[in-house]
């Protein structure tokens, strides 16, 4: 620690809550605890950070797209503050199943970042404030407040700590390693130890990103430009959709070549990955440019997307290209792509390591087990992406405040949510990459649709008291005309008469031998609600800002009824298992029958239900039937 | 994959008992309901008494399969303290088997190791004081199903099962990947190729079940081993007692090399029977592989028939045979009585008088006139039934379930199927595609974990 003694002084202005770090977990936290009525303060490294993209400028995508819309339906913020600054929106798997159509925009990373910033400086009870955390204090594992690297001294009752990938950070190309944080900024160098003198344990990740280029030194005519869609559908249920109907801008798709993977495998010698100079574990989904030459040699070419960074720079992002070589050959290997012959890097690509903790030291509310108060969420958690930080900031958020209230926290099951499933993944599952979220992640993601999510969820948003009563209201409204309409659907018989058979010949659909419910014909694969509008006299009018999303409800109900059907039986057969609690202070070493692996993995990870335990890696069936035994002599 | 606590298992409660009576088991809340759909007595199940005796009859279809008693227990008081039902069969093993194949067919699961007991203590049934029991017995049942699942599986079988799983797992990634990165990779003419290897993975199912109906995918019946020296006719009255010409007979020593495996139902016993390579001391490196094999499987037999040739006086290879078999189950066959014999049976078993071996039977054979055979069954059918030799309940139970694994990835696989044909979008395709991959994992002892995961990123390169 750099300061001297005299320089430690107590500050006695009072909050209720300090959030470490202003990303998107931090974000949504702060909000999240400051809307339910705590006085809060934000530490950020610099204040014009806050909300940054370092990565990748777009949210959402498939299977992030769905914990954007989940956000939104619990009260956050990402969704509303993403249709405010989007630039293109692209709804993807457009051609396969409601359950994995996923949202994703460009964003405006500049007016995302200050529209989040502006979100964050209107709210009441929330205070910004530049600094770093250093210390975390506490009194018999209860949270008592924190200190920073300046000495000041900073009383709460609960700490949510985002460092995301500031901990310890350093930034590494060839054989040039700086310790600084993403995009150049300072690294939070000194919390660390502070987090081990508490006993937790930290794991040390890597991820990186390509490099930025001068969009004026690009060609793009050597290039397949890549449109947005023509009707956008926003993120937020709270958006009207015509209001974000703007003029788009592209994105462009090039592809790499023999050359470029030729300067790469002689350059191989010269990563630090493959010089052994980066320690840090990185992720498998998010491979570097060189890691996907190697591994996958007999690929031919890459696809490499080139995405605007906003409206107000010329700034392009390198899709598909991220990379740790050194400087002189990102030049070279940038400049073989088609297009990118003369490019000008504005920023190199970059490896980033970072300190972060074992997930499965906390609780499935996001506190830590072993202490009480302090909360955590996002990269330091050991996900990646902006929208996995989000979604855990804002469980963090609403479980520190519910905390305080003396309520009951909220954890999200499987069932219920993807942020329930990335929570649980990260609490349960040991990981040894940063963690992103995937559909096949879900296995009851038939349930867990984008276009549901204000279904699942806005009722616990309501009672958190993150969500209004008029938007309670709509919900309620939107689901009444949701059954009343598939009733109505499945119980209105028409016969074969020649304008009904007009109609199926029209759709290339068979002809109806006898009569059938319109609910039956809504099932053929070739039809639809819409296509049925003239042989369905009696079709209700609904209200016109509901009437989308009604109409697609009863359409995928109805179509997909057969396999809903079957997840939900799936899915009770789940909740039995979760809803078979462990008591928190149960003894596994008083149950010298179960097996030693088991006793040791159940100590370390005190799963909360039969359920999680089961997922738990090396717990088998049998020491789950063990542990039933034991559980129901307790 | 935990199984659901609330679903109604069955299983056979009783190795064939001395009277030939099997018992199968069967408990939950479904449990009369689907008895009654099995099962034709003076009343249905769900009219008729608790804790009485039924007389009646199980039916498959129209087909009468066994006459039977049942015995009924609502619960909460029977040993579960759930509604159980227990059916006396008389008509021998592959009666009991059927019994319990019929009642799996109607709705119920086969038990899990130790499940009753688990249920009878989860139900109250016990106290605390017996946690620890119910524990071990868990435990050890668990492995030693688990052993045999593994282990008991032959090699080809267990590789076909292995490669089904490989395919269905590298399908499912595909998938998810093209759901997870659409702008990287295309499904287009998936459906088509998709199409193909259903049909591939049906076809492969359907004989692995198949196959399993009679009962090879794990040897179920009594482990019997023929044993004698070169010559001595084993491999002549293996096909005597098969009743057709399978192991290679020659009169030059030593031609039976290898190890067969043949499958013999003696009224409802079944005995699986190795024949081995004559025992005897020799240089020839071939044969000497067969006789240091036919002594590991004698280790594990439960059943021996040692044949002597009573045309031949007895000498050290005899005495190094007797030292193999020494505490096992063995019946003596003196074979070739057709011919003038050295050795009489009295003689024989005089000399077997002070050994270990003194309690089992020697009987007199002729392979070439078949004669002694019938004899020979006699006594084997005695000492199953005498509980002599005992037939392996848990081997049995433990083919059960692998065979409701199978059926019920061949339905999860029919699914991926009709999906298909409606042309439904491709991400619905996985949730029954992983259907089947777990199910046949239960056979192979795998269990999903982040194979699909893993899978994804060895195989295919995402974006980004």
């Amino acid at each position: 620690m750099k300061y001297s003694k005299n320089s430690v002084w107590e500050n006695n202005d009072y909050y209720d809550v300090v959030v470490v770090g202003g990303g998107h977990a931090g974000c949504e936290a702060a909000l999240a605890t400051s809307r339910l009525g705590f006085s809060t303060i934000l530490f950020t490294v610099s204040v014009d950070s806050i909300a940054l993209m370092p990565c990748n400028p777009n949210i959402g995508g498939s299977s992030k797209g769905h914990l954007v819309r989940e956000i939104d339906a619990l009260g956050g913020e990402m969704g509303k503050v993403i249709d405010s600054s989007f630039i293109q929106s692209k709804m993807l798997n457009k051609s396969k199943g409601p359950a994995v159509h996923s949202l994703r925009a460009q964003a405006d990373k500049a007016r995302y970042s200050r529209n989040m910033r502006q979100v964050l400086e209107k709210q009441e009870r929330l205070e910004i404030k530049q600094g770093e955390v250093a210390k975390i204090l506490t009194e018999e594992n209860k949270i008592v407040g924190v200190m920073t690297y300046s000495g000041a001294i900073f009383s709460c009752k609960a700490v949510i700590l985002c460092t995301g990938t500031y901990l310890k950070a350093r930034c590494i190309y060839g054989d040039v390693a700086q310790n600084i944080g993403p995009n150049g900024l300072q690294a939070a160098n000194n919390l660390t130890d502070s987090l081990k003198e508490l006993g937790i344990t930290l794991y040390r990740f890597k991820t990186g990103t390509p490099a930025r280029i001068d969009g004026s030194t690009v060609d793009f005519s050597k290039m397949e430009e890549q449109k947005g869609d023509e009707k956008i559908q926003p993120f937020s249920f709270t958006t009207n959709p015509a209001d974000v109907q703007i003029d788009q801008v592209s994105c462009w798709l090039t592809y790499t070549n023999n050359e470029t993977h030729s300067i790469i495998r002689e350059n191989l010698d010269r990563s630090p990955l493959y010089s052994g100079m980066i320690e840090g574990t990185g992720p498998r989904y998010c491979p570097s440019i060189e890691d996907k030459v190697v591994k996958f040699a007999d690929k031919e070419r890459h696809q490499v997307f080139i995405e605007p960074e906003g409206l107000e720079t010329n700034e392009m992002y390198i899709g598909g290209m991220s990379s740790s070589l050194p400087e002189d050959v990102q030049y070279r290997m940038y400049r073989t792509v088609p297009g990118l012959e003369n490019v000008r890097i504005t920023r190199n690509a970059y490896a980033i390591e970072y300190d972060c903790i074992d997930a499965r030291q906390l609780k499935s509310t996001l506190e830590f087990k072993k202490i009480n108060g302090l909360f955590s969420a996002g990269q330091f958690n050991g996900s990646s992406g902006y929208e996995e930080a989000a979604a855990q900031g804002l469980i963090a958020g609403i479980n520190t405040a519910r905390k305080l209230q003396e309520k009951e926290q909220i954890s999200l099951d499987r069932s219920t949510s993807y942020i329930g499933v990335l929570i649980d993944d990260l609490v349960t599952k040991e990981s040894h990459e940063p963690y992103r979220m995937m559909t096949s992640r879900a296995e009851y993601r038939l349930l867990l649709r984008q276009d549901n999510a204000d279904q699942r969820l806005t009722k616990l948003g309501y009672e958190v008291g993150l969500i209004d009563e008029e938007r309670l209201n709509k919900l309620t409204l939107k689901e009444k005309l949701i059954q009343e309409e598939i009733n109505r659907l499945e119980n209105t018989h028409i016969g074969n008469s020649q304008r009904v058979q007009e109609l199926l010949i029209e759709n290339k659909s068979t002809l109806l031998p006898s009569g059938a419910s319109l609910a039956d014909l809504i099932r053929r694969p070739e039809l639809n609600y819409s296509i049925l509008a003239e042989i369905d006299e009696e079709r209700p009018i609904f209200p016109e800002d509901l009437a989308d999303e009604v109409i697609e409800q009863v359409n995928i109900s109805i179509k997909y009824e057969g396999y809903i059907k079957r997840q939900k039986k799936q899915v009770e057969q789940f909740k039995k298992l979760e809803d078979k609690k462990i008591p928190e202070d149960i003894n596994y070493d008083e149950i010298e029958s179960l097996r030693i692996e088991a006793r040791q993995k159940l100590k370390t990870i005190r799963p909360s239900s039969i359920g999680q335990a089961g997922r738990i890696s090396g717990v088998s069936p049998a020491d789950i039937s063990v542990l039933l035994v034991f559980l129901s002599g307790v | 994959m935990i199984k659901d606590e609330n679903r109604t298992i069955a299983a056979i409660s009783t190795a064939v008992s001395p009277s030939g009576i099997g018992i199968v088991r069967m408990s939950g809340n479904q449990s009369i309901e689907i008895a009654d759909k099995v099962f034709k007595g003076k009343k249905s199940l769900h009219e008729s008494k608790s804790h009485r005796i039924h007389y009646g009859h199980i039916y498959e279809e129209n087909q009468m399969v066994d006459e039977v008693l049942v015995m009924l227990m609502k619960g909460p008081h029977s040993f579960t303290k759930e509604d159980t039902v227990e059916i006396n069969c008389h008509g021998g093993v592959f009666i009991v088997k059927k019994v319990l194949d019929l009642l799996i067919k109607n709705g119920a699961s086969p038990a899990l190791p130790g499940e009753f007991t688990k249920r009878a203590f989860l139900n109250g049934r016990m106290d605390l004081s017996q946690a620890e029991a119910v524990s071990d017995l868990i435990y050890s049942q668990n492995d030693y199903a688990l052993k045999n699942s593994v282990n008991q599986l032959k090699g080809k079988l267990k590789d076909t099962i292995q490669e089904i799983r490989n395919e269905i797992i590298y399908n499912t990634a595909f998938i998810e990947t093209a759901l997870d990165d659409p702008e990287h990779i295309s499904m287009e003419g998936f459906s088509d190729k998709l199409n193909i290897e259903i049909k591939k993975w049906l076809k492969k199912l359907n004989n692995l079940i198949d196959s399993n109906e009679n009962g090879k995918i794990i040897s179920e019946g009594i482990k019997t081993v023929i044993v004698g020296k070169p010559n001595a006719g084993k491999s002549s009255l293996l096909n005597v007692l098969l009743g057709e010409e399978r192991a290679i007979v020659t009169d030059i020593e030593g031609t039976t090399r290898d190890i067969l495996e043949e499958h013999i139902n003696l009224n409802g016993i079944l005995l699986n029977i190795i024949d081995t390579a004559g025992i005897r001391d020799t240089d020839d490196k071939v044969e000497k592989i067969g006789v240091s094999k036919a002594a590991s499987y004698v280790e594990e037999a439960d059943l021996i028939l040692y044949v002597i040739d009573a045309s031949r006086a007895l000498d050290e290879n005899d005495e190094t045979i007797m030292k193999m078999i020494d505490g096992k189950k063995c019946i003596f066959l003196l074979n070739k009585t057709d011919l003038d014999t050295v050795i009489s049976k009295s003689d024989f078993a005089s000399n077997l008088a002070n050994s270990n071996l003194k309690e089992n039977a020697v009987i007199e054979v002729s392979a070439i006139n078949i004669t002694g055979i019938d004899e020979v069954e006699e006594t084997i059918k005695r000492m199953f039934y005498e509980g002599n030799i005992s037939f392996n309940n848990e081997i049995f139970i433990t083919n059960v379930r692998q065979k409701d694994a199978l059926v019920h990835a061949k339905e999860s696989i029919l699914r991926v199927e009709s999906s298909v044909e409606n042309q439904m979008p491709e991400d619905l395709y996985t949730i029954d595609l992983l259907d089947a991959y777990e199910y046949l994992g239960e056979i192979t002892g795998e269990t999903i974990g982040e194979d699909l995961v893993n899978e994804i990123f060895q195989k295919f390169c995402m974006g980004k």
